[in-house]
């Protein structure tokens, strides 16, 4: 296949819109020097990503993603930012002065990563593109094969979970829990 | 039975230093501070003496046992081989006899003597050091060995002569034995030597089948080896010129003296000489003579010297040095067993005489015999069995002296020397005569001493009287015509020609002798019985001319003193202290001070600044890495996370790029 | 479509996250770029599940795993966080060295 006939799939055109958005805000997310901002593109980000699964024919994980990350993460990353924001307003600055390492790190890292898959997949085409895969094919594979992996996956967030008020929870001084103890 | 008895006749070497060592460990906290150990380990020495000497009457195989401790390359040759070990056979076990039984009624007697002494345990360590070293000697199976005993009956001599040596003069003496012995032993050893590299061998009886053989190489060095080991019993057993040193000997306890210096140390010459008997009979002829000449020589002109003494034990010193001679003289005319005959029968009334001459200063405190005097009657068991002794000695028949002495007369007449025959009556006429000057003075007229004497302790007086019965008896083992028990019996040995024993007295020399002999006893009775003359005319006794020459003992001691010691003591110590202090000690020093030089470059150059400069370097290196190592642990984790990426970054390009 | 564009996409969205969890100095910031590796990992997954096509959908619920796990762990990163915020009264990464030489 050549570019031409890549760019005359409609599916492309939305497969660019959709990538200029995810990257175009991910690369805000780690420039920004506002924390708010930081946290704002990741939405977009992850909102754009969802439109890339519905491209890729995974509605049901698209819809987990626009859930589960933009519903509760992100509100849980904007709790986290306004708790542990200075008191005295403005930020300190939030990057490293020396990032020259960090950008090769990067770079050296996406080309190794591009030419892997470049080498291996070539120009292998996704198949059956636009027959949506269904959630009952999901929910069955779920309690089915990965039934195991599931029930794990609900302990590991249990653990979370009683873990976060674990450690966040405020430590009484002894009078304190008397104090409490009394009431 | 016989043959377990010479395995394990080491015993007898052994035993004696085992109490040696015993008493140096403990014997000062023990009740008889050490005397115990001693007459305990001889007690036992005695007994197994008397049962070889009573196999080997009966019929005992000679034979040698040895064990090799060590060997020598010669060039060009086999290599000469030491071995220590013990010989048994009829000379050794009457050499045994006789120092193990004197030794023990010494060590009895000598535990009344030395009671109240300053140092007891020194006292019986160095005798139970001599009986073992004198019992290594007899039974030495070869030359090494003997030289070995020979040396340690010096050693213990020494320790022993010297035991009072808070007294300079006593001390003295010890050296002046000591140094005559040594001068002596240089003679012993550089004759020993020749006979081993010439022969290859040390072992005695195979150096006498080679003489016996005729062994060219050995004929060719035998008189002059001969000649050298004679020397060496010159020195041990006092013969003129080198007797010098046993009068002088007499500053050491009586029992010392009794034992050593009467029966058994001095008597170890004359036993060299019989032991190597076949090698001077076959080979060394020549040698004998001087053997001869000397032993004449000694037997009467020591014998003289008696006569002038007023120490009593000076004339029983004498006097051994004069029968010495009689037996070295007699192994020179060819007279084996009359030697040793007269060594045995010796040992007895010697050390009989001795130890009552030790009673007698006991009493009186003092060895002198113008304190003495009178003492016949508060002295009755040491008086009887004193002229028992001194009737022995004179060679009166029955007594044991005569059977000796007469046979040795006649051995003199057998060899044809008839001018040694008349020198050897004539001396018996003069032992005689100072014997019993010497009785008389001490025992018989007024007491002259200060104190009041009385006999001594049984201790002291049983050993007298055993000694005495010995010196009765001890003769009659070798009577002509009738029995020769000893005769054969130190005739047995591995490499020997036995002679056949006199069957019947020889007249021309048993009638001189014993006429000589009552002839001496007459004429002293009638000059130094007290009963007879006063005092006054007993001192001034003299023979004009002869006597002021005996009491300078001939001059010698003087011609040695001026001759030898003040030269050495002068000029030559000098010269040799100026040569070990600037030649000697210049080559030590230098020695070191090159060494200290060359260790100085060593230290600083190659240690201090080489190796440890390695070291510190090394360690600065490890510290510098180190510190620059530990800056990787930043604490920050970003940093751990971008080395993280890194290296498996780096690890999939290495993977991938070395497919 | 091929499915390079997407892998491709993934690798640069996960590069940025790398450079992010590099070099911000606050951790919030950190756990953001943290979210941004996970999700350019989801969509390698999906993307091989629209190659793959298996009767399972076996990509798409490994990414549903992925999705679940990184909520329980911004759960706890958070509060962790909050709890360092509390010690020190601060958010600074460059701060929490005490394992330092």
């Amino acid at each position: 296949m050549n570019i031409g006939d890549w760019i005359g799939q409609p599916a492309n055109w939305a497969f660019i819109i959709l990538g200029l958005v995810v990257l175009g805000a991910a690369f805000r997310v780690v420039t920004s020097q506002n924390v708010i901002h930081a946290a704002l593109a990741l939405v977009a980000t992850l909102a754009g990503t969802a439109g890339l699964f519905l491209l890729l024919s995974a509605e049901f994980v698209a819809w987990v993603l626009v859930l589960v990350y933009i519903g509760a993460v992100i509100v849980l990353f904007l709790f986290g930012i306004m708790i542990t924001r200075a008191p005295t307003g403005r930020d300190v600055a939030l990057d490293h002065p020396r990032k020259a390492w960090a950008v090769l790190v990067a770079i050296g890292l996406f080309v190794v990563l591009s030419w892997g898959s470049l080498q291996a997949f070539g120009t292998t085409e996704l198949s059956n593109q636009g027959e949506p895969t269904s959630t009952e094919t999901v929910g069955i594979s779920l309690l089915g094969r990965f039934v195991i992996p599931f029930e794990a996956v609900s302990f590991v967030l249990l653990a979370a979970l009683i873990g976060g008020i674990t450690i966040a929870r405020k430590d009484l001084t002894p009078a304190e829990e008397e104090e409490r103890e009394a009431v | 039975m016989s043959e377990l008895l010479v395995d394990y006749a080491g015993l007898l070497l052994v035993l004696p230093f085992v109490a040696f060592l015993v008493i140096v460990l403990i014997g000062k906290w023990m009740r008889y501070q050490g005397a115990e150990v001693a007459i305990g380990a001889m007690a036992i020495n005695w007994l197994y003496a008397t049962a070889l000497l009573i196999y080997s009457f009966v019929g005992i195989a000679p034979r040698d046992v040895q064990f090799e401790i060590g060997r020598i390359g010669l060039i060009g040759g086999e290599p000469l081989v030491f071995e220590l070990g013990w010989t048994v056979d009829g000379l050794s076990s009457m050499m045994f006899a006789v120092v193990t039984t004197i030794s023990l009624l010494v060590f009895i007697y000598a535990v009344g003597y030395m009671k109240g002494d300053v140092r007891v345990p020194f006292f019986f360590a160095a005798l139970s050091l001599f009986a073992g070293s004198m019992l290594v000697l007899v039974a030495a199976p070869n030359l090494v060995q003997l030289i070995i005993g020979w040396e340690g009956v010096g050693l213990a001599s020494y320790l022993l002569i010297g035991h009072y040596w808070e007294k300079h003069e006593n001390s003295s003496a010890a050296m002046k034995a000591f140094y005559v012995n040594k001068v002596a032993d240089v003679g012993l050893i550089l004759g020993a030597v020749i006979l081993g590299v010439t022969t290859g061998t040390f072992r005695i009886n195979e150096i006498l089948h080679l003489a016996e053989e005729g062994a060219a190489a050995l004929g060719a060095v035998a008189v002059a080896a001969g000649l050298l080991i004679f020397f060496g019993a010159m020195g041990k057993s006092a013969q003129f010129p080198l007797h010098v040193w046993l009068p002088d000997a007499m500053a050491g306890p009586t029992p010392v003296s009794a034992l050593m210096h009467a029966a058994t140390m001095v008597t170890a010459g004359v036993y060299l000489i019989a032991r190597m008997f076949p090698f001077y009979e076959e080979m060394a002829a020549g040698a004998r003579t001087w053997v001869l000449w000397i032993g004449a020589a000694t037997l009467l002109v020591t014998g003289l010297l008696a006569l002038v003494q007023n120490d009593i034990k000076r004339v029983l010193a004498y006097s051994t040095v004069s029968q010495l001679g009689y037996m070295v003289a007699a192994l020179g005319a060819g007279g084996y067993a009359a030697g040793l005959f007269h060594l045995w029968t010796h040992a007895f009334f010697k050390a009989l005489l001795f130890l009552g001459a030790g009673s007698v200063i006991h009493a009186v405190h003092s060895n002198n015999m113008s304190d003495m005097g009178g003492l016949r009657k508060p002295m009755a068991t040491t008086y009887r069995t004193f002229v028992i002794g001194a009737l022995a000695l004179a060679g009166i028949p029955p007594l044991a002296g005569f059977f000796s002495k007469d046979e040795i007369l006649a051995t003199f007449n057998h060899a044809g020397a008839t001018a040694v025959l008349w020198l050897g009556v004539v001396a018996a006429f003069v032992t005689a005569f100072y014997t019993f000057r010497m009785v008389f003075l001490t025992f018989h007229g007024t007491y002259r001493g200060h104190g009041h004497p009385h006999e001594s302790p049984r201790v002291m007086t049983m050993p007298l009287v055993a000694l005495a019965v010995g010196a009765v008896t001890a003769g009659w083992v070798n009577i002509p015509g009738v029995y020769t028990g000893f005769h054969q019996l130190v005739e047995v040995r591995g490499v020997f020609r036995p002679e056949e024993a006199p069957t019947s007295f020889d007249l021309v020399a048993l009638i001189p002798g014993v006429i000589a002999g009552l002839l001496g006893i007459f004429l002293a009775y009638r000059i130094f019985n007290p009963d007879r003359a006063s005092q006054q005319e007993r001192d001034r006794f003299e023979i004009p001319a002869l006597y002021p020459l005996l009491r300078r003992k001939y001059y010698l001691d003087d011609i040695y003193w001026f001759g030898i010691v003040e030269p050495i003591k002068g000029p030559i110590a000098r010269a040799v202290n100026w040569t070990n202090n600037y030649v000697i000690d210049g080559v030590v020093n230098s020695v070191a001070g090159l060494s200290l030089f060359l260790s100085r470059i060593v230290y600083q150059g190659l240690d201090q600044r080489g190796i440890d400069g390695v070291v510190h370097g090394l360690s600065a290196a490890v510290d510098s890495a180190g510190g620059s190592l530990r800056r990787l642990q930043s604490g920050r984790v970003q940093q751990y996370a971008a080395g993280f990426v890194t290296g498996t970054l780096l690890l999939v390009i290495a993977l991938v790029v070395f497919r | 479509m091929i499915v390079n564009q997407f892998l491709v996409l993934a690798a640069l969205l996960f590069a940025l996250g790398v450079y992010g969890l590099l070099v911000r100095r606050n951790a919030v910031m950190v756990l953001l770029a943290v979210e941004l590796m996970l999700n350019a990992v989801n969509i390698n997954l999906v993307a091989f599940e629209a190659v793959l096509r298996s009767s399972e959908a076996i990509g798409q619920v490994f990414a549903i795993f992925v999705i679940t796990v990184a909520a329980a762990e911004v759960g706890i990163g958070l509060a962790i966080v909050l709890m360092i915020f509390r010690n020190r009264a601060s958010a600074n990464v460059d701060e929490l060295n005490l394992m330092k030489w």
